[in-house]
Formats: structure tokens, C-alpha cells, sequence
């Protein structure tokens, strides 16, 4: 019998070709002796956070050897020159407002793209941008969000307050829940804005073959299919014309579910116009100013609670950040208004949010996608309702608890999707019991009171999550058998180094009984699967993953019929082995058939160009009186399926932390980090724990070192690696303490749900929970309600509590 | 992040190199290019000409002698930090090198165009200035020596003229019953520090007859601050304090992206102490030739 592989720390397919510098990104496309007369663009950016645009003077820039093409919004027509796509509306969203490939009239964000530039490399592109002149009228820029919600000045100017959008949500009566409650509490908490930063930034290459018709979009995307129909529809193509192939990409976090950007349509539209290929690589600093951000939020909380910690009524109101533009809808605050909820069941649920503009840089998913400000401010409110009744957080969580047998729970609200927000599996006491356990929770105090006799201070925190994944609408595979007998799978979504071509092709092993090195999987190429989705919402594995499983099902069933056929035996005694068909029971090469054969079988073409052609000469299938291929028969030895759930499958997790603060420079250290992780069924959890280091890892960056820091005229002033503090393997934590549970999920064939963006849900709750208790015994009254948190801000809050008198050290008796 | 046109020259003896700097009042001395390559991609700085002195022969030299350590031009971070000479002769300056940057830039970086691009966030800079230390430099009209005291005359500015090339530092070795400490705090591993400190203490038995402490990122250059006085003699808790509170009358500790001016000051008060009880420790145990 063939080995399982679903399960198995399967070694990473991809590591060979990534570790040893092998990787293919945008800028390798095209690259070499071979590939001369690829041109390069740069983008002249708005250096303005709002302005309008009185004129551009590009005259210097015409004559320069080697430009090829300078552009403006004037030279752009039909839809090039209306504004960029609102991908996801909502009816809420009242004022969606998206920017122009190349900004016309007005600019709303320092990096705004204004001006196209196409030359023979970059370094004269970027002359050329030196060189051309715009004249602005300066307009009042609204920075941060208390300048938004101020609405003293106007983003856009037919935008009354800056609101994009006011949503509202209720479950119960959570005003009365907690007018009647026995005990209430208030909370402001603030999240400021962070950014996905990938090391590999946007880029986009684009060859137009006007022999053929044939346009070729090679971009870092984590959607094919979307920026495909994009180009087909700006540029008014065909689709059918248009091919967009991604390549490997070196992260995507969310930032390039975002489509199209100006230059994947600018490209092409360039390649185009002038024959050639043309390719654009942005570097950091446009990636920085450009892109997008996320995380900024301001929350206000009101709850009502009983005796042990139950919450009878939960009110937030909270403020979103969603930069000058709204291209990717109200997506992240209505994550953020409905995850919050985490793993626990309010008697009653009211949130408001308003979805403001900034002249900032716009806001759309980042790993976690809303969810991280969720978890906090829920987390943050658990912490503050222990600390008032002088509980243990452990004791306030589990009284709030959705239990094991309330499944499928129904929180009464509408999810992101669309959907109602339903959990369909979970086991959070179980989960909590494991965390304890895997932190030394309960064994916490008495190293707190041996390291306090050391003039150490520690805290432990904890945080708890719940995280809908694997959204719809579907995602499709396609499975082919060749006569060599070798797999070839394709799907259509997009992959940033997740480790898909591992993973797909264990499943597929295991479906056909084939050996996982003869699976090659394919990801975000529409010429091998057109109908996809992307890479996003911790979606691949539900979602591909599932499509792949009932595409190689399918692929199975047609080669036991045909192998049944062969070997004059039933279907239900034939097994699969080792890429060998074969009757149950009967000795090794006796009445059996290789897949390689079926697969010839499969085709009845009568060329014979290999072995597998002349092995398969002596069996005879199909019926003489019938055509080649029957009626309802297609020539060769595929599987095409799709899979499309009815609603997310909900995933959950919890992390603690044990850190240490310096008493006198106010360092933050992490002593110990432990996660425990529910995502069903794991197919590979060597790659899940890869998944949960490195969201771990990022979780670090956005609760202790990243934000991103405006002045008040709009410029981001750390724009560069060098300010923008992403963590180094220095800084995090070398070792994770990961354990696992398995619910698995009723949603999908494989009773799995999604693990991508876990890791930093939790982060920014469990820093602050943690930081609080290490500082609670010194400085009575030190709240974390803004994160992230460095040592100079934990500096200023200790100054702003003074310490109470004698808490250092104490002598054990 | 391409630079602007620019010529460059890579000259193969010295008086070349002078001369192509001398010929054009916009060219910049290329040598380990850590600093410098990133402000030409970002288009901060546009020289007309780069000269680049990495063929020059005879810069790479790290040499000691009695009366301290001579480290030549091209000569990169990651060999004077491996050098035992230099550990045995001076080391503070290995101490501080660790905390120079990654080993990717020290070894390409060097420790002479660290201390002349006079960035006051830098180590190298402030280890010179607290040791007493020298450059000497080069012009097509010589050669001349420039006291570490006269080196720097303010942010990224030195007092080095546009024709001069930086053509060896001197560093002076350990003297007798010395010790030094040096700790900075920075938000990463390997970051330019908030601030930094760095100290000489010089003992007669136990007690201590002379100290100094230096401290970058917490003033506009490297600052020096005689801490002897309020020492009165010995290394405490009290005597720390007043020898910290003294060193903030010497800085003016800004406020930035990353820490308030009252956090700096407060990592002034204890990195004082910190590096004056480290390099008194390191001074007793030299005495006692444990070092």
C-alpha cells in the first residue's frame, strides 16, 4: 500500500530551487543574452499629500536619447481614463472613491502615480521623471484619524466628514445588555497603521506578439485571473487575448490582492504602443508610498459583564483608516467588526464603524486583514474585565466561551462574504487547556517571584482568535495523466511561497496512488486554468486544495474505467499503487496496467511515439461498434473539478507570551512564545508551523517595531528599511512552542480550514497583555491602549505612573 | 532608486586619486561604499564623479605598534573587529566594532570612511573622539594629521577639506591601569543605537584616578565627558548618577521617529553607569591580569 502523505512532514518541493537562488520572480523574467530590448518605466509620484494638479510641462523630458514614451492622464482614452475598478462594493459604501491610472486634476496621497515613463533602463527612466515639471495648488492635507473624523478639511471634496462609509450591526439589544449589567467598563484603544512590506515589491512585465494577437502579463500578483480580466477590459481586448502568468512572488501578504495597480495596465498599455517588451520593477520606496497600508484604527468600547466575567452586552464604536481611496471596499473594517468576536458568544453585539479618508496612502487587506485590531480590542477588553473583578484571564475567557457542542454557532451577523457569520467547528477549552499547559501558565507567579529577586520584571499575556477562512466563491483544478505517467495539476489561484506545489501534489498522491514526485503542480497561469480566484483570506488549501482533491477523484474514476476495461475486471477490485493499476489480490505484474498506459489507452491516436505507446499495443479497450471516443467520452486521461463552499470554515487559535521589560531602559524582551493552532485536518504541519513562525514573526514587527509615521503634511517620513523597523530573525523569537488540535471542518472534503494569516491575529493582544502584566506590580494604572508599543513609548507611560513604593525586590522569608 | 549620471575613476595610485579629487569640486572618495551607494540610489546625494580608491595599493594595512593602532583607509570593519592585535592593543575599538552594523556591511564597510563620513549615530566616530585618536589626510599639497578633537564639526561634517583623502586612523592602545566598557542600546539588532556609551577608566589600586565616557547619538558629534570629578574616586550607585547627570549637561539628546528626547536622556543616565562600572571591572581585572 502506498504511503499516506496527507499529514506528513513532506519536505518542501519549492526549498531546492529557493535556497539555492533559483527562484523566477517578475525582474528574472526576460532577463539575459537572449532577452535584449526589454524596456523599463518609472512612475513620476506625487510628492504632494493633496494638491491639484495645474499643469504638467514634460518638454525637457521628449528629447532625451533612449525615452521612449512619456505619459500623462491626458494621453490616456476610453477606459484607461476612467477611474480604476471598486472590486468589492457594498451598499454601505456610500462615497467608494478609486484613483486614476495616472492622476487627472487633483493628487490625494503622497506617492500618487502621475506621470508614465518608458526608457531604455531604469536609470533613464528616472532621469526622465527628474524632468518633468508639474505646477500644484496646495490643498489642505487630513492626516491620521483624528484629523479624518475632525473633517476640518476634506479629502475629497464631495465626500461630507471624510466618511466613506457608516456600517452598523446588532445582535440583541447590547445598549439595554449593558445598562442592566452589574458591572461596566469603557475603553479607547488605538492601532496604528503597519503595511504587508514583501521583499519583493510590485512589479509587471508585459510582450505583445502582434503576429499573433497575443498579449503576455507576467506580474507579482496574487491574482492571474483578476489582473487578467482587468488588461482584457481597460485595454478592450479580448480576454481570450490576454495571458497573464505569476511567477514565483516573494511575498504577497495581501497587498497584492489589490488589482489592478496603475502599472499593471500601463505596462501592457506600453508594450502595446510601442512593440516592445516593457517591464516595471518598483523598488522600496515606492512600494512604501504607493502600495498599500492597513491596521489604523481607533476603537471605543463599552461593556456590560456579570460576576465571573461574562459578557452580557458588548458596544464598540470604532473608526477605520482607509487611506485616500477605497478600491478593495469595506472588506477589512467589516473583518474587524465581526472577528473581534473571537472565540467568544456576548449576550448582546453592536458595532458601528466609519470608514474614513486620508490623504495617505490607501488601506486594503494585510495578513490578518482586520483581524489583529479585532483580537485587541476583544482581548484588551477580557484583560480589563479580569483586572476589575481581580480574576485570572484564563477564568474570564473560558466563561465566555463558545462551547463544543453549541456548533455550528450562529453569531447573528452578516460576515464578509456576505455570508452569516456561522462557526462551523472548534474546540476552545480544549485549545485553552493546551495553551496553559504549553506556557506554564499556572506556574507563571512563582518564576515571576523569582525573577523579581533578581530585579527582573516578567509578564505573561494571552490571546486568544477566531478566523474565518477558505471565503468562496470557488476555486477549480485541473488534472492530467500523461503517458510518460508523470501528474500534471493545475490551479489557477496564485502562490507566494506557501509551499502549494508540495501540498497539492500530497494530495494528489494520495487520491491516485501516485508517487509525489511524479506530481507537478502548476499555480496562477491562465492559460492552464482560467476560472480562479487568488491567494488571500488564507483560502489556498480550502479552497485549490479541495478542487484539486475532486479533479484527481474524477481523474481516478476515468482511469478505473478504463483500466477495468483493459484488464477485463471490475472497477471495485482494481487499487491503485505506485502509478500501477492493478486487481486486487493477484501476484506483483500479473493483471496489471501502469498509469502511463491507461493514459495511452485513454487516446485512441494511433502515432505510437513512445514505450508507453507500444506497452499499451496489447491491451485493447472500447467497444468496436462505437466510435474512438464515445459519445459522452473525452479523449485523454483529465479531471476537472471545482469547489465551492456554502460559507468560510472557521479556524482558531491562541498565543501566549512571556516577556521581560528592562527596568531601566524599558527594553522589551520575549522570553518564551506559545501558540496553539486549530486548522482541522493538517495536511503538511511542518509547512503550518512554517506558516505560524513566520506570522509570528510578522506579529512581532506590528505589535513592538513597525508603524507607519506621517507628518502632518502627509509625508511618510520613514519610508525606507532603514526607519521602517521590520523585525530581523534578531528580533524574533528563535524558538515557538506550537501544539495542535484538530476539529476538522464539515465544509470541505477534507475537513481542513486555512493557516496563512493565523500567526499574527493575535499578536498586537498578546504583547499588550503581557507588557501590561510585567509593568502592573510598578507602575499601578499602566493601561496599553495604543499599539504597537517601542521601549521609548513604555518609557513615557512608566513616567506618566509613577511607581508606588516599595515593589522592587523582595527577600524570600 | 538608480543614481544619476556620474563619472567615475578608479585610480591606481595615490597622487591620481588626489588629483581626479582635486579636478572636480563635485566628486566624493568611494571606498567601502556603505554609506554612500545608498544616498546615490536614492538620488540624497548626485557627486559629478566618484573616485573610487579601492585599487589604491597599500590602504589595507591594520598595524599596532607601542603606541597604538594604525588602520589604514581600505581597511574593512571585519578585519580590524577579527584583528587580536587590535583586541590586545585597544579593546574598546573591537568592543565597539560589534556593534557596528551586520557582518554583510562590516565586511565591505571600512573603519576610516566610517569615522570621516562623521555620522554622529556611528561607533567608530565616537570610539576615535573618546580615545583621543588622529586621521591623517592627503591632498595634491600633502599630507596632515587631524586631531579627533578637530575632526568633527557637526552632523554628517567633518573637518576635512573636499581635496583630502582620509589615509589612515590611529586609534591610541590601552595605557596602564586602564579599562573600558561600551554598550549601546538600539531598537534592532544591529540598528544605528539610540544612544550609545563608551568608557576609559584609569585605575591606581582600587581606586580610580580618570575617567571619560563618550556617547553618540545623543548629541549633533561624539561627544566627550569627563566624568572624573564626580567619581570622587570610586564606581557606585551615587557616583553613576552624578557622573550621568553631569555627561546630560554636555548633550542636547533630540527627539526622532524612535525615542523622545527624555527617553535618550534617561538611556544617557543609565548607559553611564553601565559602561563606567564595565570598564572599571575591566581596569581591576587587568590589574590582576585576568584580561
Amino acid at each position: 500500500m502506498t504511503t499516506k502523505l496527507f499529514g506528513e512532514r513532506v519536505p518542501r518541493v519549492e526549498d531546492q530551487r529557493f535556497l539555492r537562488g533559483k527562484g523566477r520572480y517578475v525582474d528574472d523574467v526576460l532577463v539575459g543574452p537572449g532577452a535584449g530590448g526589454v524596456l523599463h518605466a518609472a512612475v513620476l509620484r506625487s510628492p504632494h499629500a493633496h494638491a491639484r494638479i495645474v499643469d504638467i510641462d514634460v518638454s525637457d523630458v521628449l528629447d532625451i536619447d533612449g525615452v521612449h514614451l512619456v505619459w500623462t492622464h491626458d494621453d490616456l482614452s476610453g477606459a484607461m481614463a476612467e477611474p480604476l475598478p471598486l472590486l468589492i462594493p457594498h451598499p454601505q459604501l456610500t462615497h467608494g472613491r478609486t484613483q486614476y491610472a495616472l492622476a487627472k486634476d487633483e493628487v490625494n496621497y503622497v506617492g500618487e502615480a502621475i506621470a508614465f515613463v518608458v526608457a531604455d533602463d531604469r536609470y533613464l527612466a528616472e532621469d526622465a521623471v527628474g524632468r518633468i515639471k508639474v505646477s500644484y495648488e496646495f490643498l489642505p492635507p487630513v492626516v491620521g484619524l483624528d484629523g479624518a473624523r475632525g473633517a476640518e478639511h476634506l479629502v475629497h471634496e464631495d465626500v461630507p466628514g471624510n466618511v466613506a462609509a457608516r456600517l452598523e450591526q446588532e445582535n440583541g439589544d447590547a445598549r439595554a445588555a449593558i445598562a442592566s449589567a452589574p458591572h461596566t467598563l469603557s475603553l479607547d484603544l488605538t492601532v496604528e497603521r503597519s503595511a504587508s512590506t514583501p521583499l519583493e515589491g510590485r512589479g509587471t512585465v508585459a510582450r505583445w506578439d502582434p503576429d499573433t494577437g497575443r498579449m503576455t502579463v507576467w506580474t507579482s500578483t496574487q491574482t492571474s485571473t483578476g489582473v487578467r480580466a482587468a488588461i482584457a477590459a481597460k485595454l478592450g481586448m479580448d480576454l481570450g487575448q490576454v495571458d497573464v502568468v505569476t511567477p514565483d512572488v516573494g511575498g504577497g501578504f495581501g497587498v497584492k490582492i489589490n488589482h489592478p495597480w496603475p502599472e499593471e495596465l500601463l505596462v501592457p498599455l506600453a508594450a502595446r504602443t510601442l512593440g516592445r517588451v516593457v517591464k516595471f520593477t518598483e523598488d522600496r520606496r515606492e512600494h512604501f508610498i504607493s502600495a498599500a497600508h492597513e491596521r489604523g484604527q481607533q476603537h471605543q468600547v463599552e461593556v456590560g459583564y456579570d460576576d465571573d466575567g461574562r459578557i452580557l452586552g458588548l458596544d464598540v464604536r470604532f473608526w477605520h483608516d482607509n487611506g485616500a481611496y477605497t478600491p478593495y471596499g469595506l472588506i477589512v473594517p467589516i473583518i474587524t467588526s465581526t472577528q473581534l468576536l473571537g472565540p467568544y458568544k456576548p449576550g448582546a453585539y453592536r458595532v458601528v464603524f466609519e470608514s474614513l479618508y486620508t490623504n495617505t496612502v490607501m488601506v486594503t487587506p494585510y495578513r490578518g486583514a482586520g483581524r489583529p485590531q479585532g483580537c485587541y480590542v476583544m482581548e484588551r477588553t477580557m484583560d480589563a474585565i479580569a483586572a476589575a473583578l481581580g480574576k485570572d484571564r484564563t477564568e474570564v475567557r473560558s466563561a465566555n466561551f463558545i462551547q463544543p457542542d453549541e456548533f455550528p454557532y450562529d453569531h447573528g451577523l452578516i460576515f464578509q462574504d456576505g455570508r452569516e457569520l456561522e462557526y462551523d467547528s472548534g474546540d476552545y477549552p480544549a485549545s485553552l487547556d493546551k495553551l496553559k499547559a504549553l506556557v506554564g501558565w499556572d506556574e507563571f507567579p512563582a518564576f515571576r517571584e523569582e525573577m523579581a529577586r533578581e530585579r527582573r520584571r516578567v509578564g505573561i499575556g494571552l490571546a486568544c482568535y477566531v478566523e474565518g477562512t477558505g471565503v468562496g466563491p470557488y476555486e477549480g483544478a485541473h488534472v492530467h495523466i500523461e503517458t510518460s505517467g508523470k501528474v500534471k495539476v493545475a490551479t489557477g489561484l496564485t502562490t507566494q511561497g506557501q509551499g502549494h506545489a508540495t501540498v497539492f501534489a500530497q494530495i494528489v498522491a494520495d487520491a491516485l496512488g501516485v508517487g509525489f514526485e511524479n506530481v507537478e503542480v502548476v499555480t496562477g497561469d491562465t492559460r492552464r486554468m482560467p476560472y480562479a480566484v487568488g491567494t488571500f483570506a488564507s483560502r489556498a488549501a480550502v479552497m485549490s486544495g479541495s478542487a484539486i482533491h475532486l479533479a484527481a477523484l474524477r481523474t481516478r474514476e476515468k482511469v478505473l474505467r478504463i483500466a477495468a476495461d483493459a484488464l477485463e475486471a471490475s472497477e471495485d477490485d482494481l487499487e491503485i499503487v505506485d502509478g500501477v493499476v492493478s486487481v486486487k489480490g493477484t501476484p506483483d505484474g500479473t493483471a496489471s496496467i501502469d498509469l502511463g498506459t491507461v493514459a495511452v489507452l485513454s487516446n485512441p491516436l494511433r502515432y505510437a511515439f513512445d514505450e508507453a505507446s507500444k506497452a499499451a499495443t496489447q491491451f485493447t479497450v472500447g467497444d468496436p461498434g462505437k466510435p474512438p471516443v464515445a459519445e459522452d467520452d473525452e479523449p485523454g486521461l483529465e479531471g476537472r473539478d471545482f469547489y465551492s463552499p456554502e460559507r468560510s470554515t472557521f479556524a482558531s487559535g491562541m498565543h501566549a507570551v512571556i516577556v521581560e521589560t528592562d527596568p531601566d531602559t524599558a527594553e522589551i524582551k520575549i522570553l518564551k512564545y506559545a501558540v496553539v493552532h486549530d486548522c482541522g485536518r493538517l495536511i503538511n504541519p511542518m509547512i503550518v508551523e512554517g506558516q505560524i513562525q513566520g506570522g509570528v514573526a510578522q506579529g512581532v514587527g506590528g505589535a513592538l517595531y513597525e508603524r507607519m509615521a506621517y507628518d502632518e503634511s502627509g509625508q511618510l517620513v520613514n519610508a525606507s528599511f532603514m526607519d521602517f523597523l521590520m523585525p530581523y530573525v534578531t528580533e524574533v523569537p528563535a524558538h515557538i512552542d506550537i501544539d495542535h488540535l484538530e476539529t476538522p471542518s464539515p465544509l470541505n472534503p477534507l475537513g481542513i480550514k486555512g493557516a496563512g494569516e493565523a500567526g499574527v491575529i493575535p499578536s498586537a493582544a498578546v504583547f499588550a497583555s503581557a507588557i501590561e502584566d510585567a509593568e502592573a506590580p510598578y507602575h499601578p494604572g499602566l493601561g496599553i491602549t495604543a499599539m504597537p508599543i517601542s521601549p521609548s513609548e513604555l518609557f513615557e507611560l512608566r513616567q506618566a505612573h509613577p511607581p508606588v513604593e516599595p515593589v522592587e525586590t523582595k527577600e524570600s522569608s | 532608486m538608480k543614481p544619476a549620471p556620474f563619472a567615475y575613476v578608479r585610480p591606481q595610485g595615490l597622487q591620481h586619486a588626489l588629483e581626479a579629487l582635486a579636478a572636480d569640486p563635485g566628486a566624493k572618495v568611494l571606498a567601502g561604499g556603505q554609506s554612500l551607494v545608498p544616498l546615490l540610489s536614492m538620488r540624497l546625494a548626485a557627486p559629478s564623479t566618484l573616485v573610487d580608491i579601492n585599487a589604491l595599493p597599500d590602504l589595507d594595512g591594520i598595524r599596532v605598534d607601542d603606541t597604538g593602532i594604525h588602520v589604514g583607509a581600505l581597511a574593512r570593519h571585519a578585519d580590524v573587529l577579527a584583528s587580536a592585535d587590535v583586541r590586545r592593543v585597544q579593546p574598546l575599538v573591537t568592543l565597539a566594532l560589534s556593534h557596528v552594523a551586520h557582518a554583510t556591511i562590516r565586511n565591505r564597510g571600512t573603519t576610516v570612511g566610517s569615522i570621516v563620513h562623521a555620522d554622529a549615530a556611528a561607533e567608530m566616530p565616537m570610539v576615535l573622539a573618546l580615545l583621543g585618536g588622529s586621521v591623517t589626510v592627503a591632498s595634491t599639497s600633502g599630507t596632515r594629521t587631524i586631531p579627533a578633537s578637530g575632526l568633527f564639526a557637526g552632523p554628517l561634517e567633518s573637518t576635512l577639506r573636499h581635496d583630502e583623502i582620509a589615509l589612515e586612523a590611529f586609534f591610541p592602545g590601552l595605557g596602564a591601569g586602564e579599562g573600558v566598557g561600551f554598550e549601546e542600546v538600539a531598537r534592532r539588532h544591529g540598528d544605528y543605537a539610540l544612544v550609545g556609551a563608551g568608557a576609559v577608566v584609569r585605575v591606581e589600586g582600587e581606586a580610580v584616578v580618570a575617567a571619560e565616557v563618550g556617547f553618540l547619538s545623543a548629541s549633533d558629534v561624539p561627544v566627550v565627558v569627563d566624568v572624573t570629578d564626580p567619581l570622587g574616586g570610586v564606581v557606585s550607585t551615587s557616583s553613576t548618577d552624578r557622573a550621568g547627570e553631569l555627561a546630560l549637561q554636555h548633550l542636547d539628546p533630540a527627539e526622532d521617529l524612535h525615542a523622545t528626547a527624555a527617553y535618550r536622556r534617561q538611556l544617557v543616565r543609565v548607559l553611564t553607569t553601565r559602561v563606567l562600572g564595565a570598564a572599571y571591572d575591566d581596569a581591576l581585572g587587568r590589574a590582576r591580569g585576568e584580561a
